[in-house]
């Protein structure tokens, strides 16, 4: 046994094994002088931590559109981060107009519904044109085609969005409801707004598990993305269930779009980019066609980008670490990949499908 | 008829005939350019090309539409014309960043009917168009770049043929901390900037000028273009508890970060103030209730000539101009106009020859030249800005609610 992993053992697999162990060395050097210097409370680190996963919800919820998509037709939906984006500009659009009538103030409840509606519609609607008109008829061409086809719908709804709407960005309304801060006893104070963010992403993320495991679609969800073919021989309609996957995962998409605007109160025409690399980020993160795996990979990005930075850098007296955010984000997608080359939970190579 | 028509006629006959026999009137010696580097020659019924260098799209497409307009309203002030010939605008997106602007400079720098440009608006545009835009000889003028290093003689940066309107960061960025330190009388600082060159040089000056009159500055930090979330890096700034947090950055990310302020606990009562790359009427739009209280270092002008610009610009695009370097704008293209009209040698048969040395060299030489923005005068490096034209601002409920612009809080000296 040893003897074969041995012969197996290449140059190549040596280098990324010091790059691996270098990091891995850096990150905790740099967390345990950041602890020790003690410029931080346990109020900042708890502050950090629920930052990083409201974030992360977000994350996740984009990354389950990837995902969802990819364990099915095995493609990267680029314009995903579209989807997001015309669902959370909506919201715009009915946001302002409620918060100006001053029925968002007597009713939040009923207004942050019609928001999520209104979004989750758009969202969806989007998607369904996206597969039908994009994505359908070029399901038996090569893999590359759908992807790029993929990146070119992109262009085309960030562009139509700022042609309809203009360049400028846009502030959403601030909810009264969700002002403020509860207290959790001591020095610990929670944003209601990011414990909305983080309820609503769960409870998202947790009605999407069942459905996909206990539903009559849902199973047969998962057995179009085990094999299309057998799963047509079974009488599943396999156009219709990629269908409604697209529509699953732009449901999340809007979701996620209303709870990102509230959260940052601003939306623009090229907002979903970002959020959409980072969410396909997360994805890979996890294991890309992997449900769990990218809820999993959302939280642990929007971990890495909130405490990293100062838990990693800022004992090695790095100037400034948020500017290396990203890097540390992408440092860690490295790291995982390294060890684990198809994600936290992904499938192993030799059952893989791609 | 009178003896006198006949003579006339007489005369001219006999002046014809002389005229036919020499074959027409001699020809004077053709322009010969004697210019160091070249010359720029526009036909008789060809017209004077300038062109702009302008974000005039994207997030920071306010600060570009303000500049275009006054230099079209500056066009129009000549009727669009100059010395005979007919003005032609045409331009480039230089989209705020550094690959916008190279792609721009290459552009414009390939065209040798450009006698002059106005531009770039934002500082990294300019760092990356300069080497083109001088190799092809051309002026450029830039209504708002204000880092430093463009008009340091001494810094790669630095390129012949590049002036500007704008005030240099050095001045901005040291007002800024006289401002905090003297006037708001705070003690503690903290900065964040997001990499532009713009940025970074300005809260380098305000922590400098602010530790110099004694001052602390907690933490300088950093974020990126195109983040959103503010919230970690400013709980990592409320460690060290400032009194003032100083981002001189742009839109959106200032937004955001005078949005989450209000957020991050230890923050709820430190001041907020950044410079004229969030001088505009959308910037207290997209952040809301957060823009309550801020401080704006930027652009002041005041004055008659000023009032009748604001009244062409209502009268032209209807409203007032969305960004604060209109006037700045205007002034450089009322400065390259004279300049060309300095210089510009018109031949017998009307085509004008621009010396591009020597419209360099008549730029270097404006001096006192009246514009909006004061007294302009340009020293060697190419700054031309007076100082004179910058205030603080402090925005309120109003400019939330869509007014703009604010009226100004303290001018330095006073």
């Amino acid at each position: 046994m040893l003897r074969r992993t041995l012969e197996r053992f290449t140059l190549t697999d040596l280098f990324m094994w010091l790059v691996g162990g270098s990091i891995i060395l850096l990150v905790v050097v740099g967390s345990v002088a950041t602890l020790r210097a003690g410029n931080y409370t346990a109020r900042h680190w708890f502050d950090f931590v629920v930052f990083g996963i409201a974030q992360g919800s977000v994350y996740a919820l984009i990354a389950l559109g990837y995902t969802l998509v990819y364990g099915i037709l095995r493609m990267i939906n680029f314009a995903h981060s579209e989807v997001f984006m015309s669902g959370a500009f909506t919201g715009y659009f009915i946001a302002n107009s409620m918060s100006r009538s001053g029925f968002l103030d007597r009713n939040p409840i009923i207004g942050l519904l019609a928001i999520f509606a209104v979004a989750i519609t758009t969202s969806v609607t989007v998607a369904v044109l996206l597969e039908r008109i994009a994505y359908r008829p070029l399901r038996r061409s090569p893999r590359l085609v759908p992807l790029i086809t993929a990146i070119g719908a992109s262009f085309f709804l960030q562009y139509t969005f700022r042609g309809l709407y203009g360049s400028q960005n846009r502030a959403y309304p601030e909810v009264d409801a969700l002002d403020g801060a509860w207290s959790l006893g001591g020095e610990f104070v929670i944003q209601k707004i990011q414990v909305l963010v983080i309820v609503a992403a769960a409870l998202f993320m947790f009605g999407l598990y069942m459905f996909v495991q206990r539903t009559r679609t849902g199973k047969a969800m998962r057995a179009v993305s085990e094999d299309k073919d057998t799963a047509a021989l079974m009488g599943i309609d396999v156009d219709a269930i990629i269908v409604r996957t697209f529509i699953l995962g732009a449901a999340l998409a809007g979701a996620a779009g209303v709870l990102y605007a509230l959260m940052f109160r601003q939306v623009n025409f090229f907002m979903g980019f970002i959020p959409g690399i980072k969410a396909f980020t997360a994805a890979v993160l996890g294991g890309i066609g992997n449900i769990p795996g990218a809820m999993l990979g959302g939280l642990f990005l929007g971990l890495f980008e909130s405490v990293g930075p100062t838990l990693f850098l800022d004992g090695l007296g790095i100037p400034a670490p948020y500017q290396l955010k990203d890097v540390i984000a992408f440092t860690m997608l490295v790291l995982v990949l390294i060890y684990r080359p198809t994600g936290i939970l992904g499938e192993r190579l030799a059952t893989a499908k791609a | 008829m009178s003896k006198r028509f006949h003579l006339t006629l007489i005369t001219l006959v006999i002046g014809a005939l002389v005229v036919a026999a020499c074959g027409g009137t001699p020809t004077p010696a053709p322009f010969a350019c004697t210019d160091a580097i070249g010359c720029v020659d526009i036909a008789p019924d060809a017209p004077i090309h300038i062109a702009y260098a302008l974000t005039v799209s994207g997030a920071t497409a306010t600060l570009g539409e303000d500049s275009k307009g006054a230099i079209e309203i500056a066009i129009d002030d000549k009727g669009g014309e100059l010395l005979g010939h007919k003005i032609e605008l045409t331009g480039e997106d230089t989209l705020c960043n550094a690959e916008g602007g190279q792609a721009a400079g290459t552009k414009l720098a390939a065209d040798p009917t450009i006698v002059g440009i106005v531009g770039t608006n934002c500082s990294s545009e300019a760092r990356a168009a300069m080497p083109q835009i001088s190799g092809a000889g051309m002026v450029m003028i830039s209504p708002s770049n204000t880092n430093p290093d463009l008009t340091n003689p001494d810094h790669p940066d630095h390129h012949p043929g590049y002036f500007r309107t704008a005030h240099n960061d050095l001045f901005q960025g040291r007002v800024a901390a006289e401002f905090a330190y003297n006037e708001l009388g705070v003690k503690t600082a903290a900065t964040i900037h997001d990499g532009s060159p713009y940025a970074e040089s300005l809260q380098k000056v305000f922590a400098n000028v602010f530790r110099e009159l004694g001052g602390t500055i907690t933490t300088q930090e950093a974020v990126n273009v195109g983040d959103t979330d503010m919230k970690p890096v400013l709980t990592k700034i409320a460690t060290g508890a400032p009194e003032i947090i100083y981002f001189p950055i742009f839109e959106p990310e200032g937004d955001l970060i005078a949005a989450q302020m209000d957020e991050v606990a230890g923050l709820e009562n430190t001041i907020k103030m950044g410079a004229d790359g969030l001088f505009a009427d959308t910037f207290p739009e997209g952040t809301g209730d957060g823009a309550v209280g801020m401080y704006l270092s930027g652009p002041y002008v005041a004055g008659g000539p000023y009032d009748e610009f604001l009244a062409k610009w209502k009268t032209k695009f209807g409203g007032v101009p969305p960004s604060g370097f209109h006037a700045h704008a205007y002034d450089a293209t009322n400065m390259l106009f004279a300049a060309i009209e300095k210089v510009a040698v018109k031949d017998a048969d009307g085509t004008l020859h621009i010396g591009r040395q020597a419209l360099r060299d008549a730029m270097y030489a404006t001096k006192d030249y009246n514009g909006l923005t004061g007294k302009l005068t340009c020293d060697a490096n190419g700054d031309c800005a007076t100082g004179e034209a910058l205030g603080v601002f402090k925005l309120t409920e109003a400019e939330v609610g869509g007014a703009w612009p604010p009226p100004v809080f303290w001018q330095p000296g006073q």
